[in-house]
């Protein structure tokens, strides 16, 4: 126990300053999102789907859990049932293999809800685009609110992008 | 060599893996697969090519690594009959790869026991083929998923549970099916296939010079392995070699992925077995970690980096003080994390005997890379067939025996210590002059190999030159291909609860292998 107390104690307190949002990945209108925040002030559930990712975005996301950016410091966390999630954070660009879990997780979601893709091939299919294994992103399949490129887009910009999300 | 009596009339290939290919006859695959198993060989890769363009039939290709290196068997097949020889019985493991050819080409595995369809989950109809030349692959098709007939356990308070395809955690899509009685895990059968992108066939839209981003999102976390092994493809079918100080730097690379991937894993596994200090710290060093990739080569995953030819961007001088730095000081700490761990009788408890799989086990499915090394398959491409540097490294093999989760932390911290040495090592003799050669013309019909020890193990990329320097066939091999069918042994018997911890001690690619 001692040796993980002075660890505790040497590393202290890393976590960086919170990004600012960037009006321009918003892609719908700010109706649900002033909605969210009149109703859960800054705490967000967050489920996230794998829509047929190389991984290298889930890489980042769970970079977004660790000491740097703290995303549980801010009131966000990562629930296991869409029932309980307000925000869908979707990667991928949708394989057809995908599209009926990613539609039905998304319908699980009680109203009102977000949806943030991740990553270039959540925008538009990326790399992969459009073909006879994948939808060509994430908006094909359900409504999107805010993309969020890169690839994969660093956790920065992930935490950036679901910030937009929930900005009145 | 491993597959002599056979009178095979094998070619060696020019490159940096030891290839060597030849085409069969019917009675010679056959043959080659029980000489391959005699002779202790595994099969690296089973893929397919549509050649009746060029009245060709169809062929289908199997990768063994033999003693002298890998042999690859082309068979061909006629247009109207395409069967082939199953050889799943001799290698279990293949079976899995033989469904997946069923699946896209439409070319079967005769005398097989499974015929379940692996990749098409309906997207695509059961009697078109995404690898055949003639299939439309920006075609959309209004598929419902098919129902998959899992194999039922029955008796007395059996009971399945369902999980997946979206997991509880931050994971890649897949369904494992549990038949349990109480806690126990009587049998998991999985179904991958999800995040099927229809990666083969995109390959053929590329050009040759650029299939590396494509093969650098096989999966992700293996960026750099899949992205080296589909260069070293290139350069084998072009005849051409990498500068020296190329080489070191894609070695920089690998290494590089290897340290950041056994970091988060090793924190994960922690987290696993309740050990939360451990994935904030482990997480942080990976964090660290990646800001210095970013910094020396311009990406945190260090993708599109490494191009044929050479590498993307060269490294700067001024970033081998800081890069070597920061290798004494990760090390200093890993090992005190060690030491924790060591110390740490709950984690212990959990770790040891958990999935365990015997070296017997592992080599009758023929699983390799970290897991299998952690299970006595003493297999490590850079030191059984070291390409530059690392013939001059000299890489230690880790090997372990007791083939549980505890086995599997412990290669892990071990190879990554070792990883960190060849950092500093490559570090401090860098080879001076070009990063990068240019390219010359593909000659249409050219064949090369690209064999990578990634952190999760080998890699295979076969590539064929199509015209105009197009790519016509590229095939992507991801090791979790192999080492999937191992964790539905290595769950049995052990607790429900335990699987999380099972799986992550493997941490195995869905997209690599559903790709």
């Amino acid at each position: 126990m001692i040796p993980i107390i002075l660890q505790v104690l040497r590393t202290g307190i890393v976590t960086e300053p919170t990004p600012q949002a960037r009006e321009e990945w918003r892609t719908r209108s700010a109706q649900i999102q002033s909605e969210i925040v009149r109703l859960l002030g800054r705490a967000l559930v967050i489920r996230h789907v794998d829509a047929g990712s190389c991984n290298g975005c889930e890489l980042e996301i769970h970079a977004l859990n660790n000491p740097y950016y703290n995303i549980e410091g801010l009131g966000i966390r990562f629930a296991a049932s869409p029932r309980h999630a307000d925000m869908l954070l979707v990667t991928g660009p949708v394989s057809r293999n995908m599209e009926r879990a990613l539609r039905i997780a998304y319908e699980a979601m009680p109203d009102p809800k977000l949806v943030v893709a991740v990553g270039d091939c959540g925008r538009d299919g990326g790399v992969f685009g459009e073909s006879y294994a994948t939808c060509g992103g994430v908006s094909k399949v359900i409504p999107v609110d805010v993309v969020v490129p890169g690839c994969p887009p660093p956790p920065l910009d992930i935490l950036r992008g679901i910030l937009t999300a929930i900005a009145s | 060599m491993a597959l002599s009596g056979l009178n095979l009339d094998a070619r060696a290939l020019a490159g940096a893996a030891p290839v060597s290919l030849a085409r069969v006859n019917r009675s010679q695959w056959t043959l080659a697969a029980r000489v391959a198993r005699e002779g202790a060989g595994r099969v690296v890769a089973l893929w397919g090519s549509d050649n009746r363009d060029r009245n060709a039939g169809f062929s289908v290709y199997v990768a063994y690594a033999v003693r002298s290196g890998l042999v690859v068997l082309e068979l061909q097949l006629p247009a109207d009959a395409p069967a082939y020889p199953s050889i799943a019985e001799v290698f279990p493991g293949a079976l899995r790869m033989q469904r997946a050819l069923r699946d896209l080409l439409g070319i079967a595995a005769d005398g097989a026991g499974d015929h379940r369809p692996w990749l098409r989950h309906g997207a695509w109809r059961a009697d078109e083929f995404p690898l055949r030349r003639d299939f439309d692959a920006h075609a959309r098709r209004e598929g419902a998923p098919d129902g998959y007939p899992f194999v039922q356990v029955e008796g007395d308070g059996v009971h399945e549970i369902a999980v997946g395809p979206i997991h509880a955690g931050i994971i890649e899509p897949g369904h494992f099916r549990f038949s349990v009685v109480g806690e126990k895990v009587l049998r998991l059968e999985a179904h991958m296939g999800y995040t099927h992108k229809g990666i083969d066939r995109l390959f053929g839209e590329f050009e040759i010079a650029t299939g590396h981003r494509l093969a650098g999102r096989v999966s992700g976390d293996s960026t750099v392995a899949f992205a080296w092994a589909y260069a070293q493809a290139v350069e084998s079918l072009l005849g051409v070699e990498p500068p020296a100080r190329a080489a070191s730097i894609r070695t920089l690379m690998l290494e590089r992925e290897r340290i950041a991937n056994h970091l988060g894993d090793l924190g994960a596994l922690g987290n696993d077995a309740a050990l939360g200090f451990a994935l904030s710290q482990f997480m942080r060093l990976k964090e660290d970690w990646l800001r210095m990739s970013d910094k020396a080569f311009g990406h945190r995953f260090m993708m599109d980096r490494v191009v044929p030819g050479g590498v993307e961007t060269d490294l700067r001088d001024d970033m081998r003080e800081p890069l070597a730095r920061q290798a004494d000081s990760i090390e200093r700490e890993v090992r005190r994390f060690q030491d924790i761990f060591d110390e740490h009788s709950g984690l212990q408890d959990r770790f040891i005997t958990a999935g365990r799989v015997t070296p017997e086990l592992a080599k009758s499915l023929g699983l390799a890379g970290l897991a299998g090394r952690a299970s006595g398959q003493a297999f490590d491409l850079r030191c059984d067939f070291p390409c530059a540097p690392y013939d001059k490294l000299g890489v230690r093999k880790v090997v372990h025996t007791n083939g549980d989760v505890a086995a599997r932390v412990r290669v892990r911290f071990d190879e990554l210590y070792e990883a960190l040495r060849l950092v500093r090592e490559i570090l401090t003799a860098l080879p001076a002059g070009a990063s990068r050669i240019t390219l010359p013309q593909a000659a249409p019909g050219a064949m090369g190999f690209g064999w990578v020890e990634g952190w999760r193990g080998e890699v295979l990329v076969a590539v064929e030159a199509g015209e105009a320097n197009r790519i016509r066939r590229c095939h992507a091999h991801d090791p979790s291909w192999q080492a999937w069918p191992v964790i539905e042994h290595a769950v049995i018997g052990n607790i429900v609860p335990d699987f999380p911890l099972i799986n992550k001690s493997f941490n195995l690619s869905y997209s690599g292998e559903d790709c």
